[in-house]
């Protein structure tokens, strides 16, 4: 029999010869053992088949790298933190509350931990990814590679198999942590990759907040970060985790990001992204026991040639499971931004009730937005419901403004703080508020 | 003593000749009345006086304080003294009463002083209090998103209550009745009444009678086909109240012809 030929048109991106890729190499890979060491193989070999995303992926579609020097960046070595500026002092400060229970600074090789000695007396772990490497590498076990696979994408795998910095905090069993953790990753350097693992396990009915900061300073040539956060919460358990990116403008950025809660366990996820040249994140939700809830409020704010890209995804696997997302954005300058979200509901996942919107406020002609919602629902009797708006600002309430004697520039900030206050309405947290609210000021000019 | 005066007034909007040589006077201590009937330009007059971007004055001045405020932005003209009480307030979703008020004043104060910390919360809080109270206003109202769900009547009061706060001295009040029930229209025109003095000059521009049966104006102007075309005392009102407005039209077909 004759075989036919057949026309596969591959969906996937094709390897032209010669194709840039990371000028990483396997002996990048940081030195681990056990579990840790095939899991990071297991990633390489992973970033070693893949190719670098292009726009005939869907989920790339419209974020382009074709301007990314993959082949420019260098992993930071040991003590490099020593040659770099050094972290701004109110990046110390605690943003949640009058003082922190925790604090962990990672710098570009090396890291300062802190740990208020009652919360480690009760069995709290929060300390870098070495450091648990080293102590805790049953803790890591329990949680590495479990909610973000590595085949995910090509970012998804070279986090996974470098990663020289990053956080591991376990809360056990129904310990409650009142005082906030916060991390700061501070990424100084041009040139550089800096490259991040976060590690959470909140055990059944332990309770915690957590704020994870990544920060730079704007450096006249490219750099680049890659990170994966991986998050359990379990039976009971409920997390409040605080995410701010503001990395300095020259810093490509990506990041996989799952948090997966377990029966009657609760999140309340908070974004907030005014830095970065360019960023693609993956965020998805995966509410996989009966009865577990998800919020997630997303705030950014971009101007200049700023491109920021948000995907995200409410998983409902369990029935009674509840996600509620809100993103809110406004684009100055040439600025792009992109929300493209999904509301999953499998089968089975009765009486799950998921709700979605984007709301854009474009203030340059030259800006743009683009907002994408989805819903695909496998199950019956469940309730979803999405929006996604894109507007510009509007004449008359500025007119209305300046007719009281606002000047022009204090009406339109005080149209976009309002535009904003429905996210500031949704984090519990006056230090975060007031973050976003000079980013504001800051970014109105 | 300030003074509003309006000369020759002309006004385009949209390329349309709408005001076709407005002279007008108000002092402050005085209270006008416009009335006329739709589409004769009132309301293109408080917006031109206001300093909409879509108004445009083609010919003429208007004087205040010694400047032609023309040739002003609108939040030059409000912090001059001038106010204007939109017939549509603007929703500020997003922004509450309190906020916006607070912005406000403290937009003045920078105006006059730019190291200015603004306004003390405990002073602005007893100020509005006090506001609130007197135009019998639930305290919570200031916790609202300014206009944003508004009834008719809460969108007319949040107007006086802007007018109270930022105490101008010449007001124009843009159909303040329009969409108020007798009730609502009471309690306005009770604030309005409660502010009007020696140093405040008020402009009321309407449509009906009604309102100035509450507002009590000493001059009463006709506009017609953007322009005033009778000025009188209050008597003029009732008598439009009487015989509408078409005996003024005859009137104006008499002089055009004669």
């Amino acid at each position: 029999m004759q075989e036919k030929r057949k026309v596969v048109i591959s969906k996937s991106p094709r390897v032209e010869s010669g194709a840039k890729d990371f000028a990483f190499t396997q002996a990048d890979i940081p030195a681990s053992s056990g579990f840790i060491a095939s899991y990071r193989a297991r990633a390489w070999d992973a970033f070693k088949k893949q190719t670098l995303p292009d726009t005939t992926l869907e989920a790339w579609r419209r974020t382009d790298l074709r301007a990314l020097p993959v082949d420019s960046f260098k992993l930071p070595t040991d003590g490099a933190y020593k040659d770099f500026p050094s972290m701004p002092e109110e990046l110390f400060k605690p943003l949640v509350a009058d003082q922190h229970g925790g604090q962990i600074v990672l710098f570009p090789g090396g890291s300062k931990i802190d740990l208020d000695a009652s919360l480690a007396k009760q069995g709290v772990i929060f300390t870098d990814f070495k450091t648990a490497q080293e102590k805790h590498p049953e803790i890591i076990e329990k949680i590495l590679g479990q909610t973000v696979n590595v085949e995910e994408g090509k970012f998804a795998a070279l986090a996974g198999a470098l990663s020289q910095t990053g956080v591991i905090l376990y809360v056990p069993k129904n310990t409650h942590i009142e005082q906030p953790l916060h991390s700061i990753l501070w990424g100084p350097g041009a040139n550089l990759a800096h490259i991040s693992h976060l590690l959470i396990l909140l055990d059944e009915g332990a309770n915690a907040t957590y704020v994870h900061e990544s920060a730079s300073p704007t450096e006249s040539s490219d750099a680049f970060h890659a990170g994966i956060v991986e998050i359990k919460v379990m039976q009971g358990a409920s997390l409040k985790f605080v995410e701010l990116q503001s990395w300095g403008k020259h810093v490509w950025n990506f990041s996989h990001e799952r948090i997966r809660v377990e029966r009657g366990g609760s999140l309340d996820w908070i974004f907030g992204a005014i830095g970065s040249k360019l960023t693609k994140n993956f965020s998805e939700l995966d509410l996989a026991g009966e009865g577990a809830t998800g919020r997630m409020s997303g705030f950014y704010f971009t101007d200049g040639t700023q491109h920021l890209d948000h995907d995200t995804q409410q998983n409902h696997l369990a029935p009674h499971t509840t996600s509620d997302l809100l993103f809110k954005g406004a684009l100055k300058g040439k600025s792009r931004s992109v929300w493209q979200g999904m509301i999953y509901v499998a089968k089975g996942a009765e009486k799950t009730d998921g709700y979605q919107a984007n709301r854009n406020i474009v203030l340059d002609e030259g800006a743009r937005a683009d907002s994408i919602p989805g819903l695909e629902i496998l199950a019956d009797d469940v309730r979803c419901t999405h929006g996604a708006t894109v507007g510009r600002l509007e004449e008359e309430p500025i007119f209305y403004l300046k007719s009281r004697g606002i000047p022009q520039k204090d009406a339109e900030r005080v149209v976009v703080e309002g535009f904003f206050d429905p996210i500031m309405q949704r984090i519990p947290f006056e230090g975060v508020r007031e973050r976003f609210h000079q980013a504001i000021l800051q970014k109105m000019g | 003593m300030s003074e509003l005066v309006i000369k020759n007034l002309h006004v385009n909007v949209a390329d349309k000749e709408i005001l076709q040589g407005v002279h007008l006077t108000v002092k402050q201590g005085e209270i006008h009345a416009i009335m006329g009937p739709n589409g004769t330009g009132k309301t293109t007059l408080a917006y031109t006086l206001m300093g909409h971007p879509g108004y445009v004055a083609t010919k003429g001045e208007v004087l205040f304080k010694g400047q032609n405020i023309l040739e002003l932005e609108a939040d030059e003209r409000s912090r001059l003294g001038l106010f204007l009480a939109f017939q549509y307030p603007v929703a500020i979703p997003g922004v509450t009463v309190a906020n916006f008020l607070r912005t406000a004043l403290n937009a003045r104060r920078r105006a006059v002083n730019k190291e200015d910390k603004g306004i003390p919360v405990p002073e602005f809080r007893k100020m509005l209090k006090e506001q609130m109270d007197l135009l019998k206003m639930d305290q919570a109202f200031a916790g609202r998103y300014l206009n944003d769900g508004f009834s008719g009547g809460e969108k007319k009061r949040a107007e006086i209550l802007q007018m109270a706060t930022l105490k101008p001295e010449i007001a124009i009040l843009d159909e303040t009745d329009s969409g108020l029930d007798i009730d609502a229209l009471r309690v306005v025109s009770e604030g309005v009444n409660a502010l009007t003095g020696p140093n405040l000059g008020v402009l009321v521009i309407t449509h009906y009678q009604r309102l100035l049966n509450y507002i009590k104006p000493q001059f009463v102007h006709v506009m017609m086909n953007g322009r005033i075309v009778e000025s009188g005392g209050p008597d003029l009102a009732l008598s439009l109240e009487e015989h509408g407005y078409d005996w003024l039209r005859e009137k104006e077909k008499t002089e055009e012809t004669a």
